[in-house]
């Protein structure tokens, strides 16, 4: 090993201030393991503590407050070589603003340690309180004692099954913590508990973290859990074009214009797939096509709405001025349709158990429900290409292959009703 | 694939074949509508996938992943990339190569998460802190689905620099059928890092003010990466002149180079009107351009697709126009206001619509009443 970890034996931090040993403590730790600075990334949060980086021979990546941990943990996911070892320094602060990145670094057990440089309070800015200043504790923002209790963050890390988790007091020698939390091949978290000179000495006189600890019902730990190991998730096909359905012409269309049909029903009752089916029957007749789907947040409940344009054009348009025809086969369709149909010059098309609405359409009425909610949205589809003979009636029948519907839709009775 | 031979894909689809060829190899993912089937393909196609637990952590995750070497990309709408702006700002300062893909929906707010809209672009315009512009390109159609992916990768590699794509849920979530074989080849970035063996500053401009990059995982030379003011070293600095012209450098980066990734389409017909327009609204300036040369009108087009910073060459076209149209799906034009600012000459007018997109027939209307 060339190098120690620090560059200087003149740390940037106030006399007394316990980050000094927890620098000088992860030092001793990386020698005691002979690990090389170059094999270290050292990633740094916002507070006194990250000022450390200008003092480390390691790699230093200096990031923002309170997110260092998942920043680490992208280091950590993204290493090719997995002898480097990523440390974080972070405090109390950063820990609170940076919890769901602390149990998300142990419920993936990922390989970093983080050293939480717990002095209760925010230093940097003023000694205001944290989510980890015990009750009774003074800071600048409580004056009078703090009123509320403090998280147990290795606790909390524990029940997010972290695999290394310590709690430690500042000491003169605590490298063997430090130690076995880098060589714990998965998440580590030592939470290293100091008191601020600046703030937490002066405003709690004569306190001592041992009866701090005892107060809160804490203590002095080491505890490790079995490493936790899953497979990264990669990818299952090198090309999505293998993944889809190649179209070729099979049928003769009779379109001579581009031709746009919004169709409107109930969630559930198979609009979107309908006009799925209706789309690849279309190319496969040789028309470009452009299918836009319409529907509330809440997937499966309301209004489904679908607009298909078919064009014989190379290229089909994105948008038209107006469907040609709007097929409505429930209630949910009509009600979501009831502005647009006011000026609405094309053909209606409106199932039997729907009121009239206002339109200037020409409404044209059948009974799209009568071979239930699932065959609705289907049915009301042959019942156009019947009508519209756009292009012939098996190449829709392929389009439900296409489109996994065939054996879900009552074919047969389609047929019949519509004597094809 | 022969000729005449189809498939039937969303917008989405096509973003991420093309922007793994391009090199992508790293997707962190929290779902959102509508860029969930960014997220989808992604996961089945690109050689890693991330289920981060929130857009904070996908940002950092991201920035960790690329600093290590790798190419991460992510999708997302506007609540999410809301979370995501702080990080953004790192990964600019870091200069972390990435591609964030920003499917615009109808807000403010949560607004209508399956409603398409393109309001988000005076927030990406205005996102770091100081005014720098984040490369931003915006998608109009498949074609461009298919095409800026593979210039925004090279864009956020030759600059060090995360870089955004603007899309919306009309392109992400719209199907059309698709003639394969008409698709460019997508060329997979050339990644080069630093190999000299002297000391590497990862901060020191080189060629087009870019530093040269190393990932982590160096076993030679120390790197330092810093989110924080910072000198060429990567060392956290008060305001020394070194550290504030390293500052400065990140927007010269940008902007000196934007002529590498100037994208847009003009077509020209006449002097007398222009319509600008970005995103899906430009689909519908086409067909109502085409509408409008038949009744013998002059129109000409300018679909934007650089957005920030706006090229130069915008106002050059722009410049020989005695009326222009800004045609943009959110309601007071944010297009219009980055190319004009908030006092817009008499010839400009807006067309714009929120909640749908923008009718052929509103766009002629405007022309016929005002061209």
């Amino acid at each position: 090993m060339d190098k120690k970890f620090l560059n200087s034996n003149k740390l940037p931090f106030c006399a007394g201030c316990g980050h000094h040993l927890i620098a000088q403590n992860t030092e001793k730790a990386l020698e005691k393991l002979n690990i090389d600075p170059l094999d270290v990334i050292l990633v740094s949060d916002i507070g006194c503590h990250g000022i450390i980086d200008k003092f480390a021979n390691s790699h230093t990546v200096h990031g923002l407050h309170g997110r260092s941990v998942a920043l680490a943990a992208g280091i950590s996911l993204g290493l090719k070589n997995k002898n480097k070892k990523v440390i974080v320094f972070i405090g109390d602060g950063g820990a609170t603003i940076g919890m769901q990145h602390i149990l998300e670094a142990s419920r993936l057990d990922i390989d970093l340690t983080i050293l939480i440089h717990n002095n209760m309070l925010y230093g940097m800015t003023g000694g205001q309180a944290s989510g980890l200043t015990p009750k009774g504790f003074v800071t600048t923002t409580t004056p009078d004692k703090s009123k509320t209790r403090n998280y147990d963050i290795c606790q909390i890390a524990l029940a997010a099954k972290a695999s290394f988790v310590a709690r430690v007091v500042v000491k003169p020698d605590f490298s063997n913590i430090i130690a076995d939390a880098i060589k714990n091949d998965g998440f580590s978290l030592v939470e290293a508990i100091e008191l601020c000179p600046s703030y937490a000495v002066k405003m709690n006189k004569g306190m001592k973290i041992s009866e701090i600890l005892k107060e809160i019902g804490e203590e002095e730990f080491v505890k490790k859990n079995e490493n936790y190991r899953w497979e990264f998730y990669t990818n299952s096909t090198e090309n999505l074009f293998d993944k889809v359905k190649i179209l070729e012409k099979k049928y003769e269309h009779k379109l001579e214009k581009t031709f746009c049909i919004q169709l409107s029903g109930s969630a559930g009752e198979g609009v979107q797939t309908a006009g799925e089916a209706f789309c690849y029957a279309s190319i496969l007749s040789g028309l470009s096509v452009n299918h836009r789907g319409s529907y509330p947040v809440t997937v499966g409940v309301g209004f489904s709405t679908t607009e298909i344009i078919i064009s014989p054009e190379q290229d089909c348009t994105y948008n038209v001025n107006s469907p040609d025809i709007i097929i409505i086969t429930s209630l949910d369709g009509l009600n979501v349709n009831i502005e647009k149909l006011k000026s609405f010059k094309g053909i209606l098309y409106l199932d039997n158990s729907l009121e009239t609405p206002q339109t200037e359409a020409k409404i044209i009425r059948y009974d799209f429900r009568k071979f239930g909610a699932k065959n609705s949205a289907v049915f009301s589809l042959f019942y156009i290409l019947k009508e519209k003979e756009i292009y012939p009636i098996d190449a829709l029948i392929d389009g439900l292959e296409l489109a996994n519907l065939k054996d879900k839709v009552d074919l047969e009775k389609f047929k019949q009703d519509l004597n094809i | 694939m022969e000729n005449g031979k189809k498939i039937f894909v969303n917008g989405s689809f096509l973003i991420v074949e093309s922007i793994a060829r391009a090199g992508a190899d790293t997707f962190v993912g929290y779902p959102i509508t509508p860029s969930n089937y960014l997220y989808l393909y992604s996961s089945k196609r690109l050689p890693l996938t991330f289920h981060a637990p929130d857009e904070i952590t996908t940002l950092q995750w991201m920035s960790g992943l690329s600093a290590a070497g790798r190419l991460p990309i992510t999708a997302t709408s506007f609540p999410g990339f809301a979370l995501m702006v702080e990080s953004i700002n790192m990964a600019f300062m870091m200069e972390l190569p990435m591609v964030i893909i920003l499917a615009q929906r109808l807000g403010p707010s949560t607004g209508t998460a399956t409603c398409g809209a393109s309001g988000d672009l005076l927030l990406v315009r205005g996102m770091i802190s100081g005014g720098y512009p984040v490369p931003t390109f915006a998608i109009s159609d498949f074609k461009d689905c298919w095409e800026i992916p593979e210039i925004a990768i090279n864009t956020a590699v030759n600059l060090r620099t995360p870089v955004i794509i603007l899309t919306s849920k009309e392109i992400t979530m719209t199907n059309r059928s698709f003639e394969i074989s008409s698709l460019k080849e997508i060329k997979k970035v050339e990644r080069k890092f630093y190999s000299s063996d002297e000391t590497y500053i990862p901060y020191k401009p080189e060629k087009n003010l870019v530093p040269e990059f190393l990932p982590l995982s160096s076993n030679k030379h120390q790197i330092r990466i810093n989110a924080s003011t910072h000198d060429q070293k990567g060392i956290l600095q008060h305001s020394t002149k070194e550290a504030l012209e390293n500052s400065a450098r990140l927007y010269k980066k940008i902007v000196s180079n934007i002529k590498d990734f100037t994208l847009y389409e003009y077509d020209e017909d006449g002097n007398e009107n222009l319509l600008i327009s970005f995103d899906v609204s430009s689909v519908v300036c086409k067909e109502a351009m085409k509408d409008l040369r038949n009744e013998k009108k002059k129109v000409s087009l300018l679909v934007a697709k650089t957005l920030v910073p706006v090229p130069d060459v915008y106002y050059e076209i722009i410049s020989k126009y005695k009326k222009i149209f800004v045609v943009e799906e959110n309601l007071n034009g944010q297009l219009c206001e980055m190319l004009f600012g908030n006092n817009i000459p008499d010839n400009v007018i807006k067309i714009n619509s929120i909640g749908k997109m923008i009718s052929i027939d509103k766009i002629k209307e405007e022309v016929r009443k005002n061209g």
